[in-house]
């Protein structure tokens, strides 16, 4: 239950960080909050030879609101977040309160979260519920990874071994625009059984205008909910259409079985969720003018 | 290959020498001789190691002891005043709210700085905050009732003991 032996890198830039990513390659990890890594240092699930904590690379710890995106730097930590969005995207402080409890959220990051890519958090979903990406700075430079694109297996991604994530960036909804979240967990902070986040947003004649349905514990990776997405934009809301729209979402999905429970159990679980998050956003919509 | 760590633990200046891969809850109990935190299920499930880092709790099984250079930790050993029992600890004493005692650690330093932030909390916010610790003896009902009991208490003798957040 303690960790291997490791070399320990504390870089003051990003410069040096990727630096020192690319001289490590794969024999290398990032260290943020260490809420995911350190227990797999410690059960010996994860035996980088180099630990490379940013911890100290002042940078990184930027969080900025601008031209309807909130971009969240690598260093935030979920706390202080969660506190920020309460005013100003409360679909993120609901689910951030989710995650894990009150002292795993002063260290976890919003980023590194999203870098673990556990199919059952909530910020990978949250991430691919609100358009959002991961800027990725390697050694040849920084691109822009939108979610869609991002996750790719349990805890995979698709950045490489040399790029630092610096920031994710999350599309702030438009301000009419209704939210739900809800998830089933065995007890509060556990790890989400299933989950479901949802956006919807009217025109003026009452109808939806867009549908954002983000669903996670379903699979290896978060999914959209795009069939109801699609069954909903266009149309009148109602309490039938929302339930007949999130019984498609769920019937696209092709979750596994467990222990904790069977891949059917997930689907009728992940068809209520996803009702019941997108009733409520319909609930906190309000009508453009 | 050992680092020196220097940091402040309960108001005073500590050094000691780590080992990267030492944790901060082995560093303060085998380095720093500060027993008082426990070290439980060592991936941040059980809550027993909980300590606070600027005022903030935080599972010190999940921090290496060389990135808490420079920082401020509070352990168990720094919430009493003198030889006396603070508040908080004076209610649990009174309300049985601990039986072994191995999760009381964490528990009362998670809870001094819940008290801090939320003096007047209610059934349902204290049983929230407790989701992150475990007590595999009282069935939590005692602690719940301890620091319902204590809240006020400590509400009237707020001491400037605890560093206030930073503001955000």
């Amino acid at each position: 239950m303690k960790p291997a032996p490791f070399d320990y890198l504390a870089p003051r830039t990003v410069a040096e960080t990727v630096a020192a990513l690319s001289q490590h390659g794969d024999d290398a990890k990032v260290l943020a909050g260490g809420q995911s890594l350190v227990p797999m240092l410690n059960l010996r699930l994860a035996r980088p030879a180099v630990l490379v904590d940013i911890n100290g690379v002042a940078e990184l710890d930027h969080l900025r609101a601008a031209e309807g995106l909130v971009h969240i730097g690598a260093l935030q930590r979920q706390a202080g977040v969660e506190r920020w969005a309460v005013t100003h995207l409360p679909l993120m402080s609901e689910a951030l309160r989710a995650v894990g409890h009150a002292a795993i959220r002063n260290r976890g990051t919003v980023a590194g979260s999203v870098a673990h890519a556990d199919p059952a958090s909530e910020l990978p979903a949250l991430l691919l519920c609100l358009d959002g990406a991961a800027v990725a700075r390697g050694a040849g430079g920084e691109r822009v990874v939108p979610a869609a694109e991002l996750f790719r297996a349990p805890l995979t991604t698709s950045l490489r071994a040399d790029e630092l994530v610096t920031e994710v960036r999350f599309s702030l909804p438009r301000p009419d625009a209704g939210w739900g979240f809800a998830e089933v967990a065995r007890r509060h902070g556990d790890f989400a059984l299933v989950g479901a986040a949802a956006l919807l947003w009217l025109d003026g004649s009452g109808r939806v205008a867009g549908a954002r349905l983000a669903l996670f514990g379903v699979g290896g990776t978060p999914v959209r909910g795009a069939a109801a997405e699609a069954l909903l934009t266009g149309q009148a809301p109602s309490a039938e259409r929302i339930r007949e729209a999130a019984r498609a979402a769920a019937a696209a999905l092709r979750p596994d079985g467990d222990l904790h429970a069977s891949a059917g159990y997930r689907s009728e679980v992940a068809a209520v969720l996803a009702e019941r998050t997108l009733t409520a956003a319909l609930g906190r919509c309000r009508r453009a003018a | 290959m050992t680092r020196a760590v220097l940091l402040t633990v309960n108001g005073q200046t500590r050094e000691g020498v780590a080992e990267p891969r030492l944790s901060l809850a082995d560093f303060l109990r085998e380095v720093l001789d500060l027993t008082g935190t426990h070290v439980g299920c060592e991936h941040g499930v059980c809550g027993a190691c909980t300590v606070l880092l600027d005022g903030e709790p935080i599972r010190a099984c999940l921090m290496l002891a060389v990135q808490a250079a420079g920082r401020s930790i509070t352990t168990v050993e720094g919430l009493a005043p003198g030889d006396g029992l603070s508040p908080l600890q004076q209610a649990f004493q009174d309300k049985h709210g601990l039986q072994c005692g191995f999760c009381t650690p964490g528990i009362l330093l998670t809870t001094e700085a819940f008290l801090r932030d939320n003096p007047s909390p209610t059934r349902d916010e204290i049983r929230e905050m407790l989701g992150g610790n475990l007590c595999r003896c009282t069935g939590y009902h005692l602690i719940v009732e301890a620091i319902e009991a204590a809240a006020p208490i400590v509400a009237a003798n707020q001491p400037a003991r605890i560093h206030a957040p930073k503001p955000t």
